[in-house]
């Protein structure tokens, strides 16, 4: 039964890193804005001439 | 949609979406409804920055109506660049502006890839609730001047009011703080019941073996630890202060139930007679602090205590002496230099006009409906707003000095204590809860003292205070009036604090502004009354007035539907009289009654005698009388229901700064209880709310101007009318969206459901804590109860409250989600 303590030493070990990593996100300002991540989801990272399909768009628009 | 086929040829601008009617400009296959539009595709076209084309259709700002752009002289000024920048050395500035058009996906977008439009932004990032944009840019390889002007180009003019000299822009960090203790509590909370599982399984007491025992001890209280002295330090410092001002608030019972419970568990431990209480305690602070989190919901967008330093742009035009326009900022603005003003531009200082004649409105300041007439060397106050053609000005005091800066700071408008004395019913009643709580631990504990001796009286003496640890209570206010505060928003209403909703549910009389309140400048009623205009008629009145820059021929010309004009081959306007025109060879007269006897020869009495409560403009064609045109600022929407169904049940007041003309119209409305006072000064307004809270009245001011301000300041729920509610308003409790004032009754309404919710939840809490004192008494509050019951009544008071609110907001018929 003496695995127990490290097996608990081990768990709180790594609860702790995840407070830690909380601790950091907070820090750094994750929680200080919470919608505008939401919309930088969308964006596409690719860099591509997107012409065509912006004159789809302008046609979806018009029907 | 309905009848599409109707709709032949109406192409849609590919940059913003409007309908191209007046004219199309087609470049690269695509249609623009304006040059400025086509200019800002141009430019991110050739950036590589059409995506922002894809993320939302047409999402560009409409360029139409910006013929004059600011000009930006003054961000050359290095003074300028420090007051306004977070940070400014020799290569980097780095500062927050305000953008209002940032309003989709799209904007975010292209805001954040600024620095392929120009090379010298380093760092841009939006955050789009704040509708600001952070930006770090390299003064070696452009300057803030530039990036401004390239911002405006592409329809995303920033924002910058007086008040940025002077505050940094405050980064919000508070709530960290918050989010840290939460973090650590519930950290600490999770663990610390993994560990005290095994003891709740163990019933039959045979102990789990080993040292687990004091291991298991040991690691909740250095788990326990950090919660005490991190997380729960703001209730135990309120409680304190508390206690040494000799009062008592909700924080002291709370503060006496964590005090108790880390003692008891640290004392059950280490003496190895129990398991102690350590995952109640972190739970409780745990949920505590989630309650708090909910109550400092803050509407990041809008602002209550403005002054009038956010209500004057940064810089003004003025001339040098060799009458070159550049821009200076205000504060380096001084007396007698030349300033010129173009249209909806303010006046930010008092001023000498020099231009022949002004228009100007000052509907903000003094609540008058109609623009006033200055002519050459009058005088023009500060706030007025320039409506019409572009005018010069000379300027005669230091914009500190201005009559607008001084009706701000005037004493009687700073009455700041009404926040102050707002008390939740939680601390009204905690004094009694507190002696209530201590007087029945005692006397049980007394019991048990003579009964079983000292130990267990010790522990049913801890037991107590631990059970009626108020922690369902504190939740239940934070949590209605915060649910509370979101359906508000929801429809319309912005409320600045939680706890000024008790002032609302409480009203009993309602104070209204007229101007911009209840009427809407905007919607102007025209009406002609008088012999039927034929089609040509219409056209050469409206040809006759668009060469007037006067307001209520612009407005006769708006209502005028003819799509054709003529030139007039001659016109002549007497300021403030009326036009005499020549089209077509028609001769056109339209003005006041004595204008037109003294230009068309109309004998006054052939003038019939107009019964009109708001401004006429009469019209004779040809020398025949035809009739005239009325012109009064329309009345809201919905508000005459709004009035007949609030009538009953508040007495109601109108106070207007403007004159008498309306006041048949509105005592309509009001009925006979009601009473309306007209021209009104801002002094004035504010005394008549002191004389209905003297006679006992809970007073809710609805007002939209500065004049209302003070008014707004004193009354029990100033309520500012703002037709967007980021732009501009007063000091005030509450900010309503225009659209939104026909449901004040429904939001009043709501307002007493939500205390009645707070109580009927106090009540519950109470219950749950009975239960727990049944426990406590008796000797039988083992951890197991206590680690069920604390977190089962925090719980169930949040849902409570949560499904209450948004059913009384929904029978009151307002609408609850988005």
């Amino acid at each position: 039964m003496e695995v127990i303590y490290m097996l608990i030493g081990f768990s709180l070990l790594v609860a702790l890193i995840f407070l830690g990593l909380f601790f950091w996100a907070v820090r750094s300002g994750q929680f200080d804005d919470q919608h505008t991540p939401s919309m930088r989801v969308l964006f596409d990272s690719k860099k591509t001439s997107s012409k065509k399909e912006s004159t789809n768009n302008q046609k979806h628009r018009d029907e | 949609m309905m009848n599409s086929s109707v709709v032949i040829t109406s192409e849609i601008c590919f940059h913003c979406g409007e309908d191209c009617t007046e004219e199309t400009v087609h470049f690269d296959d695509k249609a623009f409804c304006c040059l400025g539009c086509k200019s800002a595709y141009q430019i991110l076209e050739e950036s590589d920055l059409c995506g922002y084309y894809d993320l939302d259709a047409n999402p560009g700002i409409n360029l139409k109506n910006t013929k004059h752009r600011a000009r930006f002289d003054y961000l050359e000024d290095e003074e300028v660049i420090t007051r306004i920048s977070d940070f400014h050395d020799t290569t980097r500035i780095s500062l927050t502006l305000n953008i209002p058009n940032i309003h989709c996906t799209s904007c975010v977008w292209l805001l954040e890839n600024l620095q392929k439009l120009d090379s010298g932004v380093l760092q841009s990032g939006v955050n789009f609730l704040k509708k600001e944009l952070s930006l770090l840019i390299d003064t070696d390889k452009t300057s803030l001047r530039d990036v401004v002007e390239q911002l405006v180009t592409i329809g995303y003019e920033p924002e910058i009011r007086l008040e940025k000299l002077d505050s940094k822009t405050e980064k919000s960090h508070q709530n960290r703080s918050l989010w840290l203790k939460m973090g650590v509590a519930g950290f600490a909370f999770g663990n610390i019941m993994l560990f005290s599982f095994p003891d709740y399984l163990d019933t039959t007491g045979s102990g789990l073996g080993g040292n687990f025992h004091i291991f298991f001890g040991a690691l909740n209280i250095i788990l326990a630890l950090p919660v005490l002295l991190y997380s729960s330090s703001d209730y135990l410092k309120s409680a304190f202060a508390a206690l040494s001002q000799r009062g008592v608030n909700l924080d002291v019972p709370i503060s006496i139930g964590i005090v108790a419970l880390f003692s008891r568990s640290v004392y059950e431990i280490v003496t190895m007679t129990g398991t102690g209480y350590m995952d109640s305690f972190t739970g409780l602070i745990f949920f505590l602090l989630i309650g708090k989190l909910v109550q400092q919901k803050t509407f990041n967008r809008l602002s209550f205590d403005r002054d009038y330093r956010s209500y004057l742009p940064i810089a003004v035009n003025v001339l040098n002496e060799n009458g070159e326009e550049y821009s200076v900022s205000l504060d380096k603005l001084q007396p007698d230099q030349q300033m010129q003003l173009r249209n909806h531009e303010l006046v930010p200082c008092d001023s000498t006009l020099l231009s022949d004649e002004a228009f100007l409105d000052y509907s903000f300041i003094t609540g008058e409906s109609e623009p006033v007439t200055v002519r050459n060397g009058e005088r023009v106050f500060a706030g007025g707003r320039l409506i019409g053609s572009t005018a010069l000005m000379r300027t005669e005091e230091k914009v500190a000095n201005s009559y607008l800066t001084k009706l701000w700071n005037h004493e009687a408008f700073q009455n700041n204590d009404k926040e102050l004395k707002l008390t939740t019913f939680a601390d009204k009643i905690s004094p009694y809860f507190t002696v209530a709580v201590l007087g029945i631990a005692f006397f049980s504990g007394l019991y048990w003292l003579q009964t079983a001796g000292m130990e267990p009286a010790l522990s049913v003496f801890t037991a107590v205070l631990i059970i009626a640890c108020p922690c369902a209570l504190a939740l239940s206010t934070p949590f209605t009036l915060g649910s509370a505060l979101n359906v508000l928003s929801l429809n319309g209403l912005f409320v600045k604090n939680h706890l000024l909703i008790e002032n609302l549910s409480k009203a009993t009389s309602i104070v209204f502004d007229k101007t911009g309140t209840l009427t809407e400048s905007e919607a102007a009623e025209v009406g002609f009354f008088g012999d039927d205009l034929s089609s040509n008629e219409q056209i050469w009145v409206k040809s006759a007035c668009k060469n007037s820059i006067h307001p209520l021929s612009r407005k006769v010309a708006t209502y005028l539907q003819s799509s054709y004009l003529h030139q007039p081959k001659t016109y002549k306007e007497v300021p403030g009289k009326g036009i005499l025109a020549d089209v077509d060879g028609a001769i056109i007269c339209l003005g006041s009654e004595t204008f037109l006897s003294d230009q068309s020869g109309i004998k006054p009495e052939f003038i019939p005698e107009s019964h009109f409560s708001g401004s006429t403009v009469h019209l004779s064609v040809n020398g025949v009388y035809k009739g005239f045109f009325g012109i009064k600022a329309g009345v809201r929407n919905g508000i005459s229901d709004l009035l007949q169904s609030i009538k009953e049940k508040f007495s109601l007041y109108l106070l207007s700064g403007d004159n008498e003309a309306q006041r048949s119209e509105f005592s309509n409305y009001f009925g006979e209880n009601g009473s309306l006072l007209f021209n009104q000064k801002p002094e004035e307004k504010l005394d008549f709310i002191t004389q209905l809270q003297e006679s006992g009245e809970q007073v809710i001011m609805v007002g939209d101007g500065l004049n209302d301000a003070g008014a707004l300041k004193k009354s029990d729920f100033g309520i500012a009318l703002a037709d967007d509610v980021s732009s501009f308003a007063p000091a005030c409790d509450a900010i309503l969206e225009g659209s939104s004032l026909q449901k004040l009754h429904a939001f009043i309404d709501f307002s007493k459901a939500s205390m009645k919710i707070i109580i009927a939840s106090f009540v519950l809490s109470l219950l749950y804590n009975t239960i727990g004192l049944g426990f406590a008494i008796t000797g039988n509050l083992s951890p197991l109860v206590a680690a069920i019951l604390m977190p089962l009544s925090s719980i169930s008071v949040m849902v409570f409250t949560f499904a209450t609110t948004r059913f009384f907001a929904r029978k009151g018929g307002l609408a609850i989600w988005k």
